[in-house]
């Protein structure tokens, strides 16, 4: 389809059934021509949608009341379809809701090519996209849900009546939400555990023989897995095809600018190596160490060991703040062989890992500190480790008395733990640095240990009102930017330029705007 | 059998007769091949060696098991490790294209670790076991063998002590071994009910409704519950012990068992006491109060390392390889045995080493081994080796495993084999 046309929207056969659900499978890649600066505000809005559904789910339960209002505000906000039963009234005519779709799909395809590179970036989209996707879903009506599955032609294995009726104890008893009419009025789809991983992980469902009981309400998990299964399998064949849309020098340097914006800053640059001496580490850890640091290092002082997963978030996180390879092994070394560990034995079993942590060993990846979403979400500690967020891993009490033996006063320590009632662990530790730190309001968001250490020696430094000066210009021009791309509707005319703004933006826009 | 005191000092000495005379290379081939039913899946396995003075050597592969047999007679490895079977053969990973060599496959394998159950042990700790805490690996393999049977539907499953304070489980069914990561971290969270580090003090948390998995669980753990922990460990005498207990119950509970534990001192009757007040609370509160069960759970409940399971590429003890520190033969063990296995009579290396010096009683020799060829000769005296030292009945049970695996083989060659007629 030519451009001009598509003005007039006319609208193909081929789009009608590809449009026709507020909701798609992105099998079919879109194959109209759309301008340049279309095919721009379409990524950085699908992405700006993806960054607030991570940042959601790191705030709120998903599902919660909360993340569901915030998203669907941001649906509206970037003019997404996020209510599909205004369709319902409006009929297909509603040329916005069109509209909507369209750019959905669109927006998903550009993204697959920004994101298909590599194993972390995928993994990333993926995950993204698969949140979106279940908001999505759970938000449409049963009616809607039935049409979907019909229209995507996902049919599962039901099991019979009287399989129902031997099963019902173990049924009842192994989710919260399936009653005894639950069983009775609804059908039970029996597949292999490994498409409801979701279910089993978090034990929701009945397992039995390798295959897991699924209710009809709780679908989702299966309908999402085929999802991510098909999305994963789909990055993989985008992937290949990648050279030949690198050649294409409009596009290549905004996708690689639309991939590189996912992870914000991720503290490995080294600006600051060798600029902290090993006697200053005690002091800094009680003055500008997050919590889950200061814990690391007590406890390294302490026991004079620590386990791997607190080796790699504390190691990585000294790197990140600037020890050099040679100060670290010196570093856990002095450490070491105080505790049961003599020297030969930390040459041969230790020193190895902590050349690995400054990409001096095998695959010889720089590794990047972990950011406070790894730190919260991944590799939970289990007895013996001190790693972890001490918000997210530690019993209230614990948390408690810590707290008290820092000196945090008790009205903060009440609204700290408010916060980590409601499963805000970043918000939580936010409070701690502004009350450790006597500023009412730190005025950044926190995503990473090593942007806490920062922004506390800003703080210490008295560098606190330099920042707050740096970042006025910074933003008009985010927003002489953004006018600049919404202007220049012309796609062909200034498209370099175009370009080059629309980079930059992303970049103070990543920077900036993190939830 | 002679009380062989095991030095360290002694493995260089010993190691070269183990590889050459005791270790059970063709059992050992013949799990690993899986049958012979997927190309190149022993070639493509990773061995990792662990040699003198800690020098570790990574990404060993073989292409027979004559080549394994050899180099592991030339190197005499200390431990032995298994890995994944990846894209292309690990001793030649350096000559691919970095990205391109991935691990593909492994079994699902799990790893106990008695360490892990410090804060609840009063026996021992870190790497000392006695017969009292072995308890918990008992339990452990009995919840964790009937979850991955009857939940999973796995079918072939190889326990083993790891030679010194834990066990490893071995998944080996074809569905097993291509669970992707995301697969193998679900089915060991789903396993794992014990969580929390040293920040933590109520490690298990239950809640309405209890899932099956979780009642199935509470029956094993409820067989030894008595026996082990209030009268082995006696976690409801020692005060600082029933501290430990109180802390894990509600606020108002806790009050009034400290009063009536004041004249009740025998540990089954606190106990009883304790139940009774759980008992009341699931009569009166509206949310579920399970914290006697989350007692029991939370000291006698297994506790995984997930990361081990997590990973395809992680590597693991392999069966049959020593253990440096105390000289004990890593032995599959026989569950129908599970309840007497004593760790401390696994033989250790220079036992069965010293049992293999004594003399060979005459009804061993037969007749037609002089006929025979050399090589079939060395094949069975090596046979014959074995059998001699008390490491028969453990490879004796290897074999019936790996029996029951061929027969899942059976059907699969025969299929092969009427595809290749037809052409």
């Amino acid at each position: 389809m030519e451009f001009s046309s598509r003005r007039k929207k006319s609208v193909t056969k081929f789009q009608t059934e590809l449009y026709g659900h507020a909701l798609q499978f992105y099998g079919q890649p879109p194959v109209e021509n759309i301008s340049l600066s279309e095919f721009e505000t379409f990524a950085v809005d699908r992405l700006k949608l993806l960054k607030t559904v991570e940042n959601l789910g790191v705030s709120y339960v998903k599902q919660s009341e909360q993340y569901s209002t915030k998203l669907e505000k941001e649906f509206k906000n970037l003019s997404f379809p996020y209510r599909p039963d205004t369709d319902d009234r409006k009929a297909q005519n509603g040329e916005s809701e069109y509209e909507k779709r369209r750019k959905d799909h669109i927006s998903h395809f550009i993204l697959r090519l920004a994101y298909c590179q590599t194993e972390d970036l995928r993994r990333w989209f993926i995950q993204q996209e698969v949140d979106l996707f279940r908001y999505r879903f759970n938000d449409l009506d049963p009616k809607c849900k039935l049409e979907f599955l019909h229209r995507n032609n996902l049919q599962y294995d039901t099991i019979s009546v009287k399989e129902k009726k031997t099963l019902l104890d173990k049924l009842v008893s192994s989710s919260y939400a399936v009653s005894g009419i639950t069983v009775e009025n609804q059908d039970f789809y029996k597949v292999p555990f490994q498409d409801a991983l979701d279910l089993v992980r978090t034990r929701k469902v009945y397992l039995k023989g390798g295959y897991v009981y699924i209710p009809h309400q709780d679908i989702i998990t299966i309908v999402l897995n085929d999802f991510r299964t098909r999305l994963s399998k789909a990055l993989a064949l985008t992937a290949r095809s990648l050279p030949a849309v690198h050649s294409d020098e409009r596009l290549q340097p905004l996708l690689n600018h639309l991939s590189h914006a996912y992870v914000g800053q991720d503290y490995s640059i080294q600006k600051n190596i060798g600029k902290i001496s090993l006697e200053q580490i005690d002091s800094l850890s009680g003055k500008s160490f997050p919590l889950c640091m200061r814990q690391l290092h007590q406890a390294l002082r302490e026991s004079h060991h620590l386990r791997h997963g607190g080796r790699m978030q504390y190691g990585l996180f000294l790197k990140g703040i600037g020890l050099s390879l040679e100060q670290a092994l010196q570093f856990w070394r002095s450490e070491f062989i105080r505790g049961k560990v003599d020297a030969d034995k930390f040459d041969k079993a230790y020193a190895y890992s902590i050349r690995h942590m400054f990409g001096k060993e095998g695959k010889r990846t720089d590794y990047t500190p972990y950011s406070c979403m790894k730190v919260i979400l991944s590799n939970p500690p289990s007895q013996g480790d001190h790693h972890g967020c001490p918000f997210r891993h530690s019993d209230p009490e614990l948390l408690k008395q810590k707290l008290q033996v820092y000196k945090v006063s008790p009205s903060g320590i009440s609204q700290i733990l408010e916060l980590v009632k409601g499963m805000h662990y970043q918000l939580a530790c936010q409070k701690y640095f502004e009350l450790t730190h006597n500023i009412e309001d730190a005025n950044f968001s926190l995503n990473h240990p090593n942007q806490y250490f920062i922004e506390s020696q800003k703080v210490l430094g008295g560098g606190k009102d330099i920042k707050r000066e740096a970042d006025t210009p910074q933003r008009s021009q985010e927003n002489t930017a953004a006018k600049g791309s919404t202007a220049a509707r012309d796609p062909a005319a200034n498209a370099s330029q175009n370009l080059a703004e629309i980079t930059e933006e992303l970049d103070s826009f990543f920077q900036d705007a993190r939830l | 059998m002679l009380a062989l005191e095991y030095e360290s000092a002694c493995l260089p000495d010993l190691l070269p007769l183990y590889y050459r005379r005791l270790f059970p290379f063709s059992q050992y081939y013949r799990w690993l091949n899986y049958g012979g039913l997927q190309k190149n899946y022993f070639k493509n396995r990773e061995f990792s060696f662990t040699l003198k003075d800690d020098i570790y050597v990574r990404y060993q592969s073989f292409t027979t098991q004559n080549e394994l047999e050899k180099e592991m007679q030339k190197m005499n490895p200390y431990k032995i490790d298994i890995g994944a079977i990846y894209s292309h053969r690990p001793n030649q990973h350096n000559t691919v294209k970095s990205g391109t060599f991935q691990a593909l496959e492994k079994e699902l394998v799990f790893d106990i670790d008695m360490t892990d159950y410090d804060d609840v042990r009063s026996c021992c700790s870190a790497a000392d076991i006695c017969t009292k805490c072995w308890t918990l690996m008992t339990i452990a393999i009995r919840i964790l063998d009937r979850a991955l049977r009857d939940d999973f539907g796995f079918q072939h499953l190889l326990w083993v002590y790891s030679g010194r304070r834990g066990v490893h489980c071995w998944v080996c069914d074809e569905a097993a071994r291509k669970l992707s990561v995301a697969a193998r971290s679900a089915v060991a969270e789903y396993l794992s009910l014990v969580k929390g580090g040293e920040e933590t003090v109520k490690k298990v948390v239950l809640t309405d409704p209890i899932h099956p998995f979780i009642k199935e669980s509470l029956v094993v753990v409820d067989q030894y519950f008595s026996q082990y922990a209030l009268k082995d460990q006696d976690i409801l005498g020692p005060k600082e012990s029933v501290d430990k207990v109180l802390a894990l119950v509600p606020e108002d509970v806790r009050k009034t068992l400290q009063q009536d534990f004041q004249n009740e001192k025998k540990p089954e009757a606190r106990w009883k006491l304790l139940v009774d007040q759980a008992s009341r609370k699931q009569g009166t509160a509206k949310k579920g109060q399970y914290f006697e069960k989350e007692i029991m759970l939370q000291y006698c409940y297994p506790r995984l390392d997930v990361n081990v399971s997590k990973g395809v590429n992680h590597l693991l003890k392999s069966p049959f390889s020593v253990h440096p520190k105390t000289g004990r033969i890593s032995v599959p063990i026989d569950l129908k045995e599970l309840d007497r296995f004593d760790p401390f009579a696994v033989p250790t290396i220079s036992i069965i080493c010293e049992e293999l010096d004594r003399p060979v009683a005459e009804e061993d020799i037969k007749p037609e081994d002089v006929k025979d060829n050399e090589q079939d000769a060395a094949e069975r005296r090596k046979i014959r080796d074995y059998k001699r030292t008390s490491l028969a009945k453990y490879v004796r049970y290897f074999d019936q495993f790996l029996d029951g695996m061929a027969q899942s083989w059976k059907g699969e060659l025969l299929k092969k084999s009427d595809l290749q007629k037809e052409f």
